[in-house]
């Protein structure tokens, strides 16, 4: 049932894909099978593997690192008062800042360099990565945190068993809302200033009006994140949340 | 007890412990609480509620620090607690909260515990998965399982059913005349009290501190109807004489 009826909302995409492109003409929205011949294409002259294989390292370096400094952050400013006070107008400014000045001042002050991309990638993610994961601190178990105590639990145990369970939620919904964000601007830092990658063919393709290859990448990325998203973070997610009662 | 170590008994001196209100002032909670309690007995702190025993164990166990006077915890001051809720980590399967709460315990102390408290089926279980009673049974199995010179309980029974209750304190009571652990155990039921303790404390009402000591004759073991009318007669008359 849950399968068949995401599987009709897909097939009625591609048939409302299909009915535009038949009404727009080629040129401006090619049809399913053009741009499923042309990902066939790109997939066999090694193009595709390629430029994918280097926005996902990216995707992926950059994500880590805004999670992990996000999470150590996230925990800091939800715990203490005075972290929280000094470091939240620096997140706001963060967060307000557009991802393009970050990334078009990373690229002025570092080079157009793979550190300057990352780097750009990585501080558009943090604050977002930081407010969910504070959130979460705010709202641990004072109760448990006795019972470490008490029972004299090691600082790591504590972090293993006591802090990550109760941020997992947390930990999850950054996740999610991270990687979609962070390859979004993966592409635009590829754009403006890297030699390969989804967003440097993407830049190509628009220079020449290329519609078929845009979306052949772009269809690609996405079915790639689909597969993260299926079997990495959702049994993560499932195998974390075991414990909770099933609802009948 | 084991021969090594500091002292041997719970040394409980506290001058002073008071909070201090939203509005600015200050409530006294405890005022010159002082008893000890011998190492393998059982003390129970019996005293109105609201008197400032949750504040004292606190102390006790070292979650607050903000007070005047001394504790000495006996022995090495391993400690193995009971809280009034049974604090699980609810992602941790019940025999994991064991192990995380006393990592040295070895496999067969834990088939011991565990089939002393009945828990041997539910050892895979989720805290979610169990009753309150049985939650409960596994945060005694935890304190249990530390191999604690101190075990603390607070109110460790509150809330269940009086049958219930009476099961596990029974139990409890094996437990502790089985391993020799001192025990300081708070509550606000007599009978519980009685049927547990060597050496009842009674408590004021807040700021608390002792007003009299009651031992019992013949600790944990069934009590006649006529022992414990007389233990009932000293406990009054100790009361007694601290109202006039």
């Amino acid at each position: 049932m849950n399968v068949a009826s995401r599987l009709f909302s897909l097939i009625l995409l591609v048939a409302a894909w299909y009915v535009g492109s038949e009404i727009a003409g080629p040129r401006m929205l090619p049809g399913p099978q053009t741009v499923g011949f042309a990902l066939w294409t790109e997939a066999q002259s090694g193009a595709l593997a390629f430029h994918l294989g280097a926005t996902l390292a990216r995707v992926a370096v950059a994500f880590v690192i805004a999670m992990a400094i996000g999470t150590a952050l996230g925990i800091w400013m939800g715990r203490s008062r005075l972290a929280d006070r000094l470091a939240d107008p620096w997140l706001v400014a963060l967060l307000n800042l557009p991802a393009l000045v970050i990334i078009v001042l990373a690229y002025v002050w570092a080079g157009l360099t793979e550190t300057a991309a990352i780097v750009a990638v990585a501080l558009n993610k943090l604050p977002n990565a930081t407010v969910t994961v504070r959130e979460g601190a705010r709202s641990l178990d004072r109760q448990l945190d006795e019972m470490a105590q008490v029972f004299r639990m090691s600082r790591w145990m504590r972090l293993r068993h006591v802090l990550i369970p109760q941020l997992a939620p947390y930990l999850a919904a950054a996740t999610r809302s991270g990687l979609s964000l962070v390859w979004k601007i993966v592409l635009i830092v590829e754009l403006l200033g890297r030699p390969n990658g989804v967003g440097f063919e993407i830049g190509i393709a628009f220079q020449l009006f290329d519609v078929t290859r845009i979306l052949a990448y772009a269809i690609a990325f996405v079915l790639v994140m689909l597969a993260i998203e299926t079997f990495l973070v959702q049994p993560i997610e499932r195998h974390v949340s075991r414990w909770r009662p099933k609802a009948a | 007890m084991s021969p090594a170590g500091g002292p041997k008994q719970l040394d409980v001196s506290i001058a002073h412990k008071s909070y201090r209100t939203a509005s600015g002032g200050t409530i006294e909670v405890l005022h010159d609480m002082t008893f000890a309690l011998k190492a393998g007995t059982v003390g129970a702190l019996v005293g109105p509620s609201g008197c400032g025993k949750t504040t004292l164990l606190r102390i006790i166990t070292g979650l607050d620090s903000d007070y005047t006077g001394t504790v000495r915890l006996p022995d090495h001051g391993k400690l193995g607690m009971v809280f009034q809720e049974p604090r699980l980590l609810p992602w941790r399967t019940v025999e994991q909260n064991v192990r995380l709460g006393a990592p040295e315990a070895t496999d067969s102390d834990l088939d011991v515990l565990f089939g002393a408290l009945g828990l041997a089926a539910h050892r895979r279980h989720f805290p979610g998965e169990l009753s309150l009673g049985q939650a409960r049974r596994v945060a005694l199995a935890r304190a249990f399982a530390v191999k604690p010179d101190l075990l603390v309980l607070d109110e460790p029974f509150v809330s269940l059913d009086a049958a219930l209750a009476k099961h596990l304190q029974e139990e409890l009571a094996a437990l502790v005349t089985s391993r020799h652990v001192t025990t300081l155990i708070v509550t606000h039921s007599m009978d519980e009290a009685i049927g547990l303790a060597d050496r009842l404390f009674l408590l004021s009402a807040s700021p608390a501190h002792v007003v009299a000591e009651v031992p019992i004759g013949r600790p944990r073991g069934p009590h006649t109807a006529a022992e414990l009318a007389k233990i009932r007669t000293e406990i009054s008359q100790a009361l007694g004489k601290v109202g006039k």
